[in-house]
Protein backbone atom coordinates (compact mmCIF):
# COMPACT_ATOMS: atom_id res chain seq x y z
CA UNK A 1 0.00 0.00 0.00
CA UNK A 2 1.18 3.67 -1.16
CA UNK A 3 -1.28 5.01 2.13
CA UNK A 4 -2.14 2.96 4.60
CA UNK A 5 -4.46 5.17 7.35
CA UNK A 6 -5.30 2.85 10.61
CA UNK A 7 -7.49 4.00 13.37
CA UNK A 8 -7.82 7.96 11.96
CA UNK A 9 -9.16 10.34 14.90
CA UNK A 10 -9.08 14.20 14.22
CA UNK A 11 -10.54 16.05 16.81
CA UNK A 12 -11.02 20.06 17.21
CA UNK A 13 -11.38 21.46 20.62
CA UNK A 14 -14.63 18.57 21.01
CA UNK A 15 -15.49 18.25 17.36
CA UNK A 16 -14.59 14.72 16.65
CA UNK A 17 -14.53 14.82 12.74
CA UNK A 18 -13.08 12.01 11.86
CA UNK A 19 -13.60 8.82 14.04
CA UNK A 20 -11.31 5.86 13.71
CA UNK A 21 -11.44 5.69 9.85
CA UNK A 22 -9.21 2.89 8.11
CA UNK A 23 -8.39 3.52 4.65
CA UNK A 24 -5.76 2.23 2.10
CA UNK A 25 -4.98 3.41 -1.40
CA UNK A 26 -2.83 1.37 -3.53
CA UNK A 27 0.19 2.52 -5.81
CA UNK A 28 -1.40 3.30 -8.96
CA UNK A 29 -5.07 3.74 -7.94
CA UNK A 30 -7.44 6.71 -8.18
CA UNK A 31 -9.49 6.56 -4.95
CA UNK A 32 -12.72 8.66 -3.81
CA UNK A 33 -13.62 9.93 -0.46
CA UNK A 34 -17.24 10.84 -0.95
CA UNK A 35 -19.32 12.59 2.18
CA UNK A 36 -21.63 15.15 2.84
CA UNK A 37 -20.72 18.55 4.24
CA UNK A 38 -18.70 18.07 7.44
CA UNK A 39 -18.07 14.55 7.00
CA UNK A 40 -14.67 15.28 7.98
CA UNK A 41 -13.29 14.71 3.94
CA UNK A 42 -10.85 18.01 4.61
CA UNK A 43 -9.77 16.74 8.18
CA UNK A 44 -8.44 13.26 6.42
CA UNK A 45 -6.96 14.75 3.63
CA UNK A 46 -5.05 17.34 5.95
CA UNK A 47 -3.56 15.08 8.29
CA UNK A 48 -2.25 12.97 5.76
CA UNK A 49 -0.40 15.77 4.33
CA UNK A 50 0.44 17.28 7.77
CA UNK A 51 -1.70 20.78 8.15
CA UNK A 52 -3.78 19.02 10.62
CA UNK A 53 -2.26 17.02 14.26
CA UNK A 54 -3.53 13.90 15.00
CA UNK A 55 -5.75 12.72 17.90
CA UNK A 56 -5.18 9.32 17.42
CA UNK A 57 -4.00 6.58 14.67
CA UNK A 58 -1.21 6.00 12.34
CA UNK A 59 -0.52 7.18 8.44
CA UNK A 60 1.90 5.02 6.44
CA UNK A 61 3.35 6.33 3.27
CA UNK A 62 5.37 3.85 1.58
CA UNK A 63 5.81 1.95 4.32
CA UNK A 64 7.19 4.81 7.07
CA UNK A 65 5.04 6.09 9.91
CA UNK A 66 4.48 10.08 8.95
CA UNK A 67 4.23 10.42 12.45
CA UNK A 68 7.92 12.20 12.95
CA UNK A 69 7.44 14.48 9.50
CA UNK A 70 6.27 17.88 9.14
CA UNK A 71 4.15 18.77 6.64
CA UNK A 72 7.43 20.27 4.29
CA UNK A 73 9.31 17.40 4.68
CA UNK A 74 5.91 15.04 3.42
CA UNK A 75 5.21 17.41 0.54
CA UNK A 76 9.48 16.71 -0.50
CA UNK A 77 9.05 12.88 -0.02
CA UNK A 78 6.40 13.23 -2.77
CA UNK A 79 2.30 14.10 -1.12
CA UNK A 80 1.14 16.77 -2.80
CA UNK A 81 -1.90 18.20 -1.03
CA UNK A 82 -4.69 20.69 -3.00
CA UNK A 83 -5.97 22.23 -0.22
CA UNK A 84 -9.87 23.30 0.34
CA UNK A 85 -10.14 26.83 -0.91
CA UNK A 86 -7.14 26.24 -2.84
CA UNK A 87 -4.01 28.32 -0.90
CA UNK A 88 -2.93 30.73 -4.17
CA UNK A 89 -0.51 33.21 -2.93
CA UNK A 90 -1.63 36.49 -4.21
CA UNK A 91 1.88 38.18 -3.73
CA UNK A 92 3.23 35.86 -5.93
CA UNK A 93 2.82 35.90 -9.83
CA UNK A 94 0.88 32.74 -11.36
CA UNK A 95 4.50 31.66 -12.78
CA UNK A 96 6.05 31.90 -9.49
CA UNK A 97 3.42 29.79 -7.65
CA UNK A 98 4.08 27.36 -9.69
CA UNK A 99 7.74 27.75 -9.29
CA UNK A 100 7.55 27.57 -5.64
CA UNK A 101 5.98 24.15 -5.49
CA UNK A 102 8.79 23.00 -7.10
CA UNK A 103 10.76 24.10 -4.14
CA UNK A 104 13.53 21.28 -3.13
CA UNK A 105 13.35 19.57 -6.15
CA UNK A 106 16.57 18.90 -7.74
CA UNK A 107 15.95 17.58 -10.95
CA UNK A 108 16.23 18.79 -14.09
CA UNK A 109 12.44 18.27 -15.28
CA UNK A 110 11.24 21.88 -13.68
CA UNK A 111 10.83 23.90 -16.85
CA UNK A 112 9.02 20.63 -18.62
CA UNK A 113 7.30 20.57 -16.34
CA UNK A 114 6.05 24.25 -16.24
CA UNK A 115 5.71 23.55 -20.33
CA UNK A 116 3.22 20.49 -19.16
CA UNK A 117 0.99 22.88 -17.04
CA UNK A 118 0.96 25.88 -18.86
CA UNK A 119 -0.39 23.00 -22.00
CA UNK A 120 -2.85 21.82 -19.70
CA UNK A 121 -4.51 24.92 -18.73
CA UNK A 122 -3.57 27.60 -21.35
CA UNK A 123 -5.40 30.21 -18.81
CA UNK A 124 -2.70 29.98 -16.71
CA UNK A 125 0.14 30.94 -19.93
CA UNK A 126 -1.82 34.02 -20.92
CA UNK A 127 -1.74 35.26 -17.07
CA UNK A 128 1.98 33.90 -15.97
CA UNK A 129 3.22 37.79 -15.42
CA UNK A 130 -0.40 38.00 -13.27
CA UNK A 131 -0.23 38.43 -9.34
CA UNK A 132 -1.98 35.40 -7.69
CA UNK A 133 -4.53 37.32 -5.91
CA UNK A 134 -6.09 39.14 -9.35
CA UNK A 135 -7.09 35.50 -10.95
CA UNK A 136 -10.87 34.29 -11.09
CA UNK A 137 -12.09 31.34 -8.46
CA UNK A 138 -11.80 28.81 -11.21
CA UNK A 139 -8.40 30.42 -12.68
CA UNK A 140 -6.90 29.54 -8.87
CA UNK A 141 -8.63 26.40 -9.09
CA UNK A 142 -6.32 25.83 -12.21
CA UNK A 143 -3.40 26.89 -10.65
CA UNK A 144 -3.86 25.35 -7.36
CA UNK A 145 -3.98 21.73 -9.34
CA UNK A 146 -0.86 23.27 -11.33
CA UNK A 147 0.98 23.63 -8.29
CA UNK A 148 0.37 20.06 -6.83
CA UNK A 149 1.62 18.83 -10.67
CA UNK A 150 4.95 20.33 -10.08
CA UNK A 151 5.20 19.14 -6.84
CA UNK A 152 5.49 15.83 -8.88
CA UNK A 153 4.32 13.58 -5.79
CA UNK A 154 3.54 10.24 -5.72
CA UNK A 155 0.25 10.68 -4.19
CA UNK A 156 -1.83 13.40 -5.21
CA UNK A 157 -4.68 14.68 -2.55
CA UNK A 158 -7.33 16.91 -4.33
CA UNK A 159 -9.99 18.34 -2.30
CA UNK A 160 -12.64 19.34 -4.41
CA UNK A 161 -11.09 20.37 -7.35
CA UNK A 162 -14.14 20.84 -9.73
CA UNK A 163 -15.29 23.34 -7.62
CA UNK A 164 -16.60 26.74 -8.78
CA UNK A 165 -15.43 25.38 -12.31
CA UNK A 166 -17.73 25.59 -15.23
CA UNK A 167 -18.76 22.56 -16.69
CA UNK A 168 -16.97 21.95 -19.39
CA UNK A 169 -13.82 22.52 -17.39
CA UNK A 170 -15.53 20.19 -14.76
CA UNK A 171 -14.93 17.60 -17.34
CA UNK A 172 -11.49 18.78 -18.70
CA UNK A 173 -10.38 18.84 -14.70
CA UNK A 174 -11.22 15.05 -14.25
CA UNK A 175 -9.84 14.02 -17.49
CA UNK A 176 -6.78 15.91 -16.11
CA UNK A 177 -6.33 13.71 -13.19
CA UNK A 178 -7.09 10.41 -14.84
CA UNK A 179 -4.26 11.92 -17.19
CA UNK A 180 -1.93 12.12 -14.27
CA UNK A 181 -3.42 8.98 -12.78
CA UNK A 182 -2.22 7.22 -16.07
CA UNK A 183 1.33 8.78 -16.05
CA UNK A 184 2.03 7.02 -12.29
CA UNK A 185 0.63 9.40 -9.70
CA UNK A 186 -1.68 7.77 -7.53
CA UNK A 187 -4.56 10.29 -6.41
CA UNK A 188 -6.83 10.21 -3.31
CA UNK A 189 -9.75 12.52 -4.57
CA UNK A 190 -12.12 14.11 -2.37
CA UNK A 191 -15.10 15.22 -4.38
CA UNK A 192 -19.07 16.48 -3.71
CA UNK A 193 -19.52 15.99 -7.69
CA UNK A 194 -20.09 11.89 -6.61
CA UNK A 195 -20.70 10.66 -10.10
CA UNK A 196 -17.71 11.85 -11.76
CA UNK A 197 -15.69 10.74 -9.20
CA UNK A 198 -16.86 7.66 -8.45
CA UNK A 199 -16.68 7.14 -12.61
CA UNK A 200 -12.77 8.12 -12.77
CA UNK A 201 -12.18 5.90 -9.97
CA UNK A 202 -10.87 2.84 -8.77
CA UNK A 203 -12.41 2.24 -5.59
CA UNK A 204 -14.48 4.79 -3.40
CA UNK A 205 -14.81 5.32 0.45
CA UNK A 206 -18.36 7.02 2.08
CA UNK A 207 -17.73 9.22 4.86
CA UNK A 208 -20.68 9.93 7.64
CA UNK A 209 -19.85 12.10 10.44
CA UNK A 210 -16.45 11.34 10.70
CA UNK A 211 -16.69 7.27 9.87
CA UNK A 212 -16.61 5.09 6.96
CA UNK A 213 -19.67 3.45 6.13
CA UNK A 214 -19.37 1.99 3.30
CA UNK A 215 -16.35 0.74 1.08
CA UNK A 216 -15.78 -0.74 -2.28
CA UNK A 217 -15.20 -0.50 -6.06
CA UNK A 218 -16.80 2.62 -7.79
CA UNK A 219 -18.91 0.53 -10.08
CA UNK A 220 -20.27 -1.21 -6.70
CA UNK A 221 -21.09 2.46 -5.25
CA UNK A 222 -22.28 3.47 -8.46
CA UNK A 223 -24.71 0.92 -8.34
CA UNK A 224 -25.49 1.18 -4.38
CA UNK A 225 -29.26 1.82 -4.14
CA UNK A 226 -28.11 3.76 -0.73
CA UNK A 227 -25.16 6.12 -2.32
CA UNK A 228 -27.76 6.45 -5.93
CA UNK A 229 -30.13 8.01 -3.43
CA UNK A 230 -27.87 10.35 -0.77
CA UNK A 231 -25.32 11.07 -2.83
CA UNK A 232 -25.59 10.97 -6.44
CA UNK A 233 -29.53 11.92 -6.10
CA UNK A 234 -32.02 9.52 -7.78
CA UNK B 1 29.67 77.34 -1.40
CA UNK B 2 27.26 80.43 -2.16
CA UNK B 3 25.78 79.40 -4.69
CA UNK B 4 22.01 78.46 -3.22
CA UNK B 5 22.00 75.48 -5.13
CA UNK B 6 24.89 73.97 -4.14
CA UNK B 7 24.15 74.86 -0.40
CA UNK B 8 20.98 72.77 -1.33
CA UNK B 9 22.76 69.98 -3.19
CA UNK B 10 25.41 69.39 -0.04
CA UNK B 11 22.45 69.18 2.23
CA UNK B 12 20.70 66.52 -0.25
CA UNK B 13 23.86 64.44 -0.23
CA UNK B 14 24.07 64.73 3.86
CA UNK B 15 20.19 63.46 3.53
CA UNK B 16 21.37 60.94 1.22
CA UNK B 17 23.99 59.31 3.55
CA UNK B 18 22.15 59.51 6.76
CA UNK B 19 18.87 58.59 4.49
CA UNK B 20 21.24 55.47 3.82
CA UNK B 21 21.84 54.24 7.35
CA UNK B 22 17.89 54.45 7.89
CA UNK B 23 17.04 52.62 4.98
CA UNK B 24 19.06 49.73 5.90
CA UNK B 25 17.92 49.65 9.16
CA UNK B 26 14.57 49.98 8.05
CA UNK B 27 14.66 46.88 5.87
CA UNK B 28 14.97 44.38 8.78
CA UNK B 29 11.63 45.99 10.47
CA UNK B 30 9.89 45.55 7.20
CA UNK B 31 11.08 42.16 6.27
CA UNK B 32 10.66 41.01 9.70
CA UNK B 33 7.11 42.44 9.87
CA UNK B 34 6.50 41.29 6.46
CA UNK B 35 6.78 37.76 7.37
CA UNK B 36 5.95 37.79 11.16
CA UNK B 37 3.48 40.88 11.49
CA UNK B 38 5.57 41.59 14.35
CA UNK B 39 7.76 44.59 15.22
CA UNK B 40 11.04 43.14 15.79
CA UNK B 41 11.60 45.99 18.76
CA UNK B 42 15.57 44.89 18.97
CA UNK B 43 16.34 46.20 15.88
CA UNK B 44 17.71 49.26 16.66
CA UNK B 45 20.10 47.48 18.78
CA UNK B 46 21.24 44.96 16.54
CA UNK B 47 22.31 47.78 14.52
CA UNK B 48 24.34 49.44 17.68
CA UNK B 49 26.11 45.47 18.22
CA UNK B 50 26.81 45.61 14.47
CA UNK B 51 28.45 49.30 14.97
CA UNK B 52 30.69 48.02 17.71
CA UNK B 53 31.88 44.67 16.33
CA UNK B 54 32.61 46.92 13.60
CA UNK B 55 34.55 49.04 15.59
CA UNK B 56 36.89 45.77 16.88
CA UNK B 57 36.81 43.99 13.69
CA UNK B 58 38.61 47.38 12.54
CA UNK B 59 40.80 47.82 15.50
CA UNK B 60 42.05 44.08 15.06
CA UNK B 61 42.52 44.33 11.52
CA UNK B 62 44.62 47.73 12.26
CA UNK B 63 46.56 46.52 14.36
CA UNK B 64 47.88 43.65 12.68
CA UNK B 65 51.57 44.48 11.70
CA UNK B 66 50.36 43.15 7.98
CA UNK B 67 49.79 46.78 6.72
CA UNK B 68 46.66 45.80 4.81
CA UNK B 69 45.09 46.91 2.29
CA UNK B 70 42.59 49.63 3.56
CA UNK B 71 39.84 47.87 1.14
CA UNK B 72 40.49 44.58 2.76
CA UNK B 73 40.13 45.89 6.08
CA UNK B 74 36.82 47.30 4.78
CA UNK B 75 35.79 44.25 3.72
CA UNK B 76 36.71 41.85 6.30
CA UNK B 77 35.41 44.20 9.11
CA UNK B 78 32.25 44.23 6.97
CA UNK B 79 31.82 40.37 6.43
CA UNK B 80 32.87 40.09 10.20
CA UNK B 81 30.20 42.53 10.84
CA UNK B 82 27.41 41.24 8.39
CA UNK B 83 28.17 37.24 9.92
CA UNK B 84 28.03 38.05 13.64
CA UNK B 85 24.88 40.22 13.46
CA UNK B 86 23.35 37.75 11.38
CA UNK B 87 23.51 34.84 13.79
CA UNK B 88 22.46 37.54 16.24
CA UNK B 89 19.53 37.90 14.97
CA UNK B 90 19.09 34.46 14.08
CA UNK B 91 19.59 33.23 17.88
CA UNK B 92 16.87 36.07 19.09
CA UNK B 93 14.45 34.85 16.92
CA UNK B 94 15.09 30.93 18.22
CA UNK B 95 15.02 31.60 21.71
CA UNK B 96 13.18 34.57 22.15
CA UNK B 97 10.38 34.98 19.19
CA UNK B 98 9.65 31.05 18.63
CA UNK B 99 8.71 29.79 21.76
CA UNK B 100 6.13 32.61 21.36
CA UNK B 101 4.46 32.39 17.47
CA UNK B 102 1.06 30.82 18.54
CA UNK B 103 0.72 33.70 21.65
CA UNK B 104 -0.93 36.66 21.11
CA UNK B 105 1.50 39.69 19.24
CA UNK B 106 1.63 41.54 21.99
CA UNK B 107 3.48 38.99 24.05
CA UNK B 108 6.19 38.81 20.95
CA UNK B 109 6.40 42.79 21.18
CA UNK B 110 6.98 43.58 24.83
CA UNK B 111 9.58 40.33 24.29
CA UNK B 112 11.24 42.31 21.98
CA UNK B 113 11.49 45.21 23.92
CA UNK B 114 13.23 43.13 26.58
CA UNK B 115 16.16 41.49 24.34
CA UNK B 116 16.65 45.26 22.96
CA UNK B 117 16.85 46.15 26.76
CA UNK B 118 19.01 42.84 27.05
CA UNK B 119 21.22 44.02 24.49
CA UNK B 120 21.70 47.67 25.47
CA UNK B 121 22.55 46.33 29.09
CA UNK B 122 24.79 43.98 28.28
CA UNK B 123 26.82 46.22 25.66
CA UNK B 124 26.64 49.40 28.84
CA UNK B 125 27.71 46.39 31.53
CA UNK B 126 30.38 44.86 29.37
CA UNK B 127 32.13 47.70 27.59
CA UNK B 128 30.67 50.60 29.70
CA UNK B 129 28.48 53.97 29.09
CA UNK B 130 31.63 56.25 28.02
CA UNK B 131 31.25 57.01 24.08
CA UNK B 132 33.57 55.08 21.94
CA UNK B 133 35.65 56.88 18.78
CA UNK B 134 35.24 54.79 15.82
CA UNK B 135 39.03 54.29 14.42
CA UNK B 136 39.19 55.88 10.70
CA UNK B 137 39.68 52.82 8.27
CA UNK B 138 39.54 55.06 5.10
CA UNK B 139 41.75 58.37 5.49
CA UNK B 140 39.00 60.69 4.65
CA UNK B 141 39.61 62.52 1.72
CA UNK B 142 37.71 66.16 0.40
CA UNK B 143 36.48 66.05 -3.22
CA UNK B 144 34.62 69.16 -4.76
CA UNK B 145 32.38 69.18 -7.32
CA UNK B 146 30.65 72.54 -8.39
CA UNK B 147 31.00 73.64 -5.37
CA UNK B 148 29.16 71.07 -3.73
CA UNK B 149 31.76 69.06 -1.98
CA UNK B 150 31.73 65.36 -0.68
CA UNK B 151 34.16 62.72 0.61
CA UNK B 152 35.31 59.62 0.03
CA UNK B 153 33.73 58.06 2.82
CA UNK B 154 30.54 60.11 1.85
CA UNK B 155 30.23 57.72 -1.36
CA UNK B 156 31.58 54.96 -0.25
CA UNK B 157 28.43 54.77 2.21
CA UNK B 158 25.86 55.59 -0.72
CA UNK B 159 27.65 52.67 -2.89
CA UNK B 160 27.80 50.06 -0.06
CA UNK B 161 24.38 50.89 0.62
CA UNK B 162 23.03 50.88 -2.94
CA UNK B 163 24.76 47.65 -3.35
CA UNK B 164 23.24 45.78 -0.46
CA UNK B 165 19.66 47.57 -1.64
CA UNK B 166 19.73 46.17 -5.00
CA UNK B 167 21.00 42.52 -3.74
CA UNK B 168 18.52 42.51 -1.16
CA UNK B 169 15.83 43.45 -3.90
CA UNK B 170 16.73 41.20 -5.96
CA UNK B 171 16.75 38.40 -3.48
CA UNK B 172 13.36 38.61 -2.45
CA UNK B 173 11.81 39.35 -6.32
CA UNK B 174 13.77 37.08 -8.19
CA UNK B 175 14.66 34.00 -6.17
CA UNK B 176 13.13 30.81 -4.45
CA UNK B 177 13.88 32.46 -0.97
CA UNK B 178 12.02 35.46 -1.91
CA UNK B 179 9.51 33.86 -3.39
CA UNK B 180 9.02 32.02 0.07
CA UNK B 181 9.24 35.19 2.19
CA UNK B 182 6.65 36.57 -0.17
CA UNK B 183 4.42 33.20 0.27
CA UNK B 184 4.62 33.32 4.10
CA UNK B 185 3.49 36.56 4.59
CA UNK B 186 0.70 35.43 2.28
CA UNK B 187 -0.55 32.64 3.47
CA UNK B 188 1.64 30.74 5.82
CA UNK B 189 -0.23 27.81 6.58
CA UNK B 190 0.30 26.96 2.85
CA UNK B 191 3.50 26.71 2.76
CA UNK B 192 4.89 24.16 3.85
CA UNK B 193 2.13 22.16 0.90
CA UNK B 194 5.57 23.06 -1.51
CA UNK B 195 8.11 21.71 0.46
CA UNK B 196 8.98 24.98 2.34
CA UNK B 197 10.19 24.77 5.69
CA UNK B 198 8.62 28.16 7.54
CA UNK B 199 11.33 28.13 10.23
CA UNK B 200 14.35 28.50 7.94
CA UNK B 201 12.59 31.28 5.96
CA UNK B 202 11.60 32.67 8.82
CA UNK B 203 15.47 32.57 10.19
CA UNK B 204 16.67 33.40 7.27
CA UNK B 205 14.93 36.46 7.24
CA UNK B 206 16.37 37.45 10.61
CA UNK B 207 19.67 36.21 9.28
CA UNK B 208 19.80 38.68 6.45
CA UNK B 209 17.59 41.96 8.09
CA UNK B 210 20.14 41.16 11.05
CA UNK B 211 23.33 41.54 8.75
CA UNK B 212 21.94 44.60 6.85
CA UNK B 213 21.63 46.38 10.19
CA UNK B 214 25.34 45.23 11.05
CA UNK B 215 26.21 47.07 7.72
CA UNK B 216 24.57 49.67 8.70
CA UNK B 217 26.46 49.72 11.73
CA UNK B 218 29.71 49.84 10.57
CA UNK B 219 28.65 52.57 7.68
CA UNK B 220 27.47 54.72 10.35
CA UNK B 221 30.92 54.36 12.43
CA UNK B 222 32.17 55.77 8.95
CA UNK B 223 30.34 58.64 9.29
CA UNK B 224 29.72 59.30 12.61
CA UNK B 225 32.21 58.09 14.32
CA UNK B 226 31.40 58.11 18.41
CA UNK B 227 29.33 55.22 19.64
CA UNK B 228 27.50 54.70 22.63
CA UNK B 229 25.27 51.82 23.83
CA UNK B 230 22.01 53.67 23.50
CA UNK B 231 22.30 54.77 19.94
CA UNK B 232 20.21 52.12 18.88
CA UNK B 233 17.31 53.26 20.46
CA UNK B 234 16.48 57.06 18.46
CA UNK B 235 18.21 55.32 15.26
CA UNK B 236 16.15 52.52 15.44
CA UNK B 237 13.21 54.58 15.87
CA UNK B 238 13.77 56.55 13.08
CA UNK B 239 14.51 53.99 11.09
CA UNK B 240 11.18 52.50 12.13
CA UNK B 241 9.27 55.59 11.02
CA UNK B 242 11.03 55.40 7.84
CA UNK B 243 9.66 51.87 7.37
CA UNK B 244 6.20 52.67 8.41
CA UNK B 245 6.24 55.68 6.06
CA UNK B 246 7.46 53.58 2.88
CA UNK B 247 4.15 51.01 3.80
CA UNK B 248 5.56 48.41 6.55
CA UNK B 249 6.13 44.56 4.64
CA UNK B 250 7.43 46.59 1.42
CA UNK B 251 11.30 46.43 0.77
CA UNK B 252 11.47 49.45 -1.35
CA UNK B 253 9.01 51.29 0.72
CA UNK B 254 11.66 51.17 3.35
CA UNK B 255 14.60 52.53 1.43
CA UNK B 256 12.07 55.15 0.01
CA UNK B 257 10.55 55.78 3.42
CA UNK B 258 15.15 55.99 4.57
CA UNK B 259 15.54 58.80 2.50
CA UNK B 260 12.84 60.71 3.35
CA UNK B 261 13.74 60.41 7.00
CA UNK B 262 17.26 61.33 6.65
CA UNK B 263 16.05 64.39 3.97
CA UNK B 264 13.50 65.23 7.13
CA UNK B 265 16.35 65.19 9.49
CA UNK B 266 18.99 67.06 7.56
CA UNK B 267 16.11 69.66 6.20
CA UNK B 268 14.90 70.03 9.34
CA UNK B 269 17.14 71.90 11.42
CA UNK B 270 17.79 74.36 8.14
CA UNK B 271 14.23 75.61 7.51
CA UNK B 272 13.63 75.97 11.24
CA UNK B 273 16.56 77.35 12.31
CA UNK B 274 16.61 75.09 15.16
CA UNK B 275 17.05 71.13 15.81
CA UNK B 276 14.52 71.44 18.58
CA UNK B 277 11.66 70.47 16.49
CA UNK B 278 13.31 67.19 14.29
CA UNK B 279 11.58 64.62 16.22
CA UNK B 280 8.49 66.01 16.46
CA UNK B 281 8.34 67.18 13.02
CA UNK B 282 9.53 63.35 12.10
CA UNK B 283 6.49 62.24 13.97
CA UNK B 284 4.19 64.38 12.73
CA UNK B 285 5.11 63.67 9.24
CA UNK B 286 4.63 59.87 10.25
CA UNK B 287 1.06 60.46 11.51
CA UNK B 288 -0.26 63.00 8.94
CA UNK B 289 0.75 60.32 5.74
CA UNK B 290 -1.09 57.82 8.08
CA UNK B 291 -4.47 59.04 8.28
CA UNK B 292 -4.54 59.90 4.35
CA UNK B 293 -2.57 56.44 3.43
CA UNK B 294 -2.45 54.25 6.09
CA UNK B 295 -0.67 51.60 4.37
CA UNK B 296 2.48 53.96 3.91
CA UNK B 297 3.85 55.28 0.63
CA UNK B 298 4.34 52.42 -1.29
CA UNK B 299 2.39 49.73 0.81
CA UNK B 300 -0.45 47.28 -0.92
CA UNK B 301 -0.80 45.38 1.59
CA UNK B 302 -2.63 42.58 -0.27
CA UNK B 303 -1.10 42.39 -3.05
CA UNK B 304 2.58 43.17 -2.97
CA UNK B 305 4.22 42.17 1.02
CA UNK B 306 7.95 41.68 1.85
N1 LIG C 1 -10.32 24.22 12.34
C1 LIG C 1 -11.46 23.68 12.81
N2 LIG C 1 -11.89 23.98 14.07
C2 LIG C 1 -13.02 23.43 14.55
N3 LIG C 1 -13.80 22.59 13.87
C3 LIG C 1 -13.42 22.27 12.62
C4 LIG C 1 -12.25 22.79 12.03
N4 LIG C 1 -12.13 22.30 10.79
C5 LIG C 1 -13.18 21.48 10.60
N5 LIG C 1 -13.97 21.46 11.71
C6 LIG C 1 -15.19 20.68 11.88
O1 LIG C 1 -14.89 19.34 11.61
C7 LIG C 1 -15.93 18.73 10.88
C8 LIG C 1 -15.38 18.12 9.60
O2 LIG C 1 -14.89 19.17 8.77
P1 LIG C 1 -14.24 18.89 7.35
O3 LIG C 1 -13.78 20.18 6.82
O4 LIG C 1 -13.26 17.80 7.47
O5 LIG C 1 -15.51 18.38 6.52
P2 LIG C 1 -15.68 18.09 4.98
O6 LIG C 1 -16.16 16.71 4.87
O7 LIG C 1 -14.47 18.45 4.24
O8 LIG C 1 -16.86 19.08 4.60
P3 LIG C 1 -17.11 19.92 3.25
O9 LIG C 1 -17.68 18.97 2.27
O10 LIG C 1 -18.11 20.93 3.66
O11 LIG C 1 -15.81 20.51 2.83
C9 LIG C 1 -16.96 19.81 10.65
O12 LIG C 1 -17.99 19.64 11.58
C10 LIG C 1 -16.24 21.09 10.90
O13 LIG C 1 -17.10 22.06 11.44
MG1 LIG D 1 -14.00 19.86 2.88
Amino acid sequence: MLLDIADLWVIYDRIQAVRGVDLQVAEGEIVTLIGANGAGKSSILRAISGLQPLAQGTIRFAGQDLAKWPPQIRAQRGIAHVPEGRGIFGSLTVQENLRLAAYGRRDDQIQADLDRVYALFPRLAERRQQWGSTLSGGEQQMLAVGRALMRRGRLLLLDEPSMGLAPFLVKEIFRIIQDINRQGTTVLLVEQNANQALKIAHRGYVLETGEIILAGASTALLGNPMVRKAYLGH
Amino acid sequence: MSCPVAIALQYLLNALQLGSVYALIALGYSMVYGILTMINFAHGDIFMVGAYLAMWATLFLLGLPLNLPIIFIFLGSLLFTMTLTAALGVSIERLAYRPLRQAPKVSAVITALGVGLFLENFTLATIGPEPRQVPAIIPVQQYSWGGVAFTNVQLLILVVSLILMVLLDTLVRRTLTGMAMRAISYNRVIVPLMGVSVDRIISLTFAIGSAIAGAGGLLYGLAYPVLDPYMGIRIGWWAFIAAVVGGIGNIRGAVLGGYVLGTVEIFTPVLLASSTYRDSVAFSMLLILLIFKPTGLLGRPTVEKV
